[in-house]
């Protein structure tokens, strides 16, 4: 029987009176692909940035097993030593900091042209270039996909990796997670576009803070399209009582 | 150790080779308080300076249509930890004439000693200067430097210069420097500063666009840590048709550090435009995350950062 790589259990985070996850509960497994559907104000990104341990999101109840660790209690950077890490909807600029450092992060010795060949971009044009405002919104995407790639996570959690991104390039996003999956890695995979959910193992929709729907990845999209929700009656995610 | 050997030997600290002195392609000056330790000149270039009681005085110029290919190192500094050094120089970049320098103002061990330098810089119409300046003030925080500028630039010229002083200590640093700008003309002005302890810094930097098209850019990247103290004024006035102009300030404040960034803009005719951005803070919370989240320690992530922005 294979273990789970991260349990949460009961996940609860509020500001002030509302609660952003209301008692959630997600399991994820070694090398499994899972995507997570949700409107916007469902608390996708608060999920990924609990998960991160992002500043200001301290969660209010539950835990987070992470090979045996509560994710929870641990700092940032110790949870991404332990192969956590979170490609960002909008990615952060630099100024000054070069594509190849990026792509080295504390691992100088690691060569960072195949990871860029991976996301499309040709590495004699952008290795030295920097990641910063000179980037365009889809190549500060892709460098971010290829920043987590080649840290080689346990886990990584993709917030949106689709966006900004353009339709052909699709399948460079699909690679990068099929990659991730190939590497030995779990992806939790946050994104509106139903293709890229497609290429899951696994897939949860989120609705008002809590997992609403959960199984296999065709059931949970056509689920998303356009079934009821019995928990906000369509106010948050949208569809409408049947 | 003669006073030349040691200030040679801190020409790394600028990023200079200590070799260069000895290079019969390359121009240089090596100045100890008021006198001369050494100097070279090549085809196209004219040195014309001499030591007095109170300064080095002097010019250089760069001839109508010479293009110098090697770099004119510029090493002012003083080896002992006390002391004083005045510079007053005029340089000329004549007509169509191209020259890059390299400016070293190196001390080492100062422990209360001063360098001022006052500097005219004309540059004729169609030529180009690149004056880039690096400070090492050792690691006491004993120096004051004041070095003031004003520069010409003539119809279609240009002027890039760029301030570094990114190791050891500042001490107390005022720098002000006037830059007026003829038709189609061009000056870029960056300055990169990390300071410590309790350095104090006062940077001026003021361009005036008075020729049509002329362009200007002001650019401050300042780190501030533990007790610092800085005030950047980045001024830009445009007076002509499509004379644009940016300043653009930086500063990382850490510590007990206190920091003030002042950019002023002036426009004084209907089709010019100046526009400016400046940000004082602490590093910012989600490049530092997107570090973290990659396995660096905040420490860690903070350095390269920081490092990033004084390149």
């Amino acid at each position: 029987m294979t273990l789970p790589l991260l349990e949460i259990r009961n996940l609860t985070f509020a500001v002030g009176d509302q609660k952003i996850l209301d008692r959630l509960c997600l399991t994820i497994y070694p090398r499994e692909i899972h995507a997570l559907l949700g409107a916007n104000g469902s608390g996708k990104t608060t999920l990924a940035y609990l998960l991160m341990g992002c500043e200001g999101y301290v969660p209010t109840a539950g835990t987070a097993m992470f090979q045996g660790a509560d994710l929870l209690l641990l700092q940032m950077y110790e949870r991404a030593k332990l192969g956590v890490t979170l490609a960002w909807q909008e990615p952060a600029r630099f100024e000054g900091i070069t594509v190849r450092e990026y792509l080295t992060l504390g691992r100088s010795e690691s060569d960072p042209k195949p990871v860029l060949v991976q996301v499309g971009l040709d590495p004699d044009r952008y290795l030295n270039r920097r990641v910063d405002k000179a980037l365009s919104g889809g190549e500060r995407h892709r460098i971010e996909l290829a920043s987590v790639l080649s840290m080689k996570p346990t886990l990584a959690i993709l917030d949106e990796p689709g966006a900004g991104i353009d339709m052909l390039s699709t399948s460079h996003i699909i690679s990068v997670i099929r990659m991730l999956k190939e590497n030995g890695g779990a992806v939790l995979l946050i994104t509106h576009q139903e293709e890229v959910a497609a290429i899951a193992d696994s897939a949860s929709q989120l609705c008002n803070g809590r997992i609403i729907c959960s199984g296999d990845p065709t059931h949970v999209i056509e689920h998303f399209r356009g079934r009821t929700c019995v928990r906000c009656d369509g106010e948050v995610c949208g569809y409408v009582r049947a | 150790m003669s006073e030349l050997e040691a200030l040679t030997r801190v020409l790394p600290m600028v990023g200079a080779e200590s070799t260069i002195l000895d290079d019969e392609r390359i121009a240089h000056v090596v100045g100890h308080g008021h006198q001369i330790l050494s100097r070279r000149t090549v085809p196209g270039l004219q040195l014309d300076l001499e030591e007095t009681a109170e300064a080095i005085v002097g010019k250089m110029t760069v001839q109508a249509g010479a293009t110098i290919e090697q770099p004119i190192h510029l090493c002012f500094g003083l080896a002992h930890p006390t002391g004083s050094q005045r510079i007053q120089i005029d340089v000329s970049v004549e007509e169509e004439a191209t020259a890059r320098v390299l400016s070293h103002c190196l001390f080492p061990a100062a422990t209360a000693a001063e360098h001022r330098m006052q500097a005219t810089i004309n540059i004729g119409p169609g030529a180009s200067l690149t004056y880039t300046e690096g400070h090492y003030h050792g690691p006491h925080g004993g120096m004051l430097v004041i070095p003031h500028a004003t520069v010409k630039i003539g119809k279609g010229a240009r002027y890039f210069s760029d301030f570094s002083l990114l190791s050891g200590s500042v001490g107390s640093l005022d720098i002000d420097y006037l830059v007026e700008v003829e038709e189609d003309g061009i000056a870029e002005l960056t300055a990169k500063i990390f300071a410590h302890k309790t350095d104090r810094i006062a940077l001026k930097e003021t361009v005036m666009l008075r020729g049509e098209r002329s362009r200007g850019l002001i650019k401050t990247r300042v780190v501030l840590e533990d007790n610092a103290r800085a005030e950047i004024i980045g001024i830009t006035e445009a007076h002509a048709k499509g004379a644009r102009g940016h300043v653009d300030c930086m500063e990382i404040v850490q510590g007990q550090a206190h920091a003030s960034a002042i950019p002023i803009v002036r426009v004084f005719h209907p089709e010019a435009k100046v526009t400016h951005e400046a940000a004082i803070g602490s590093v910012d919370k989600k490049e530092l995350e997107t570090l973290m989240a990659r396995g660096l320690t905040p420490e860690q992530a903070v350095e390269m950062i920081v490092s990033g922005i004084l390149r």
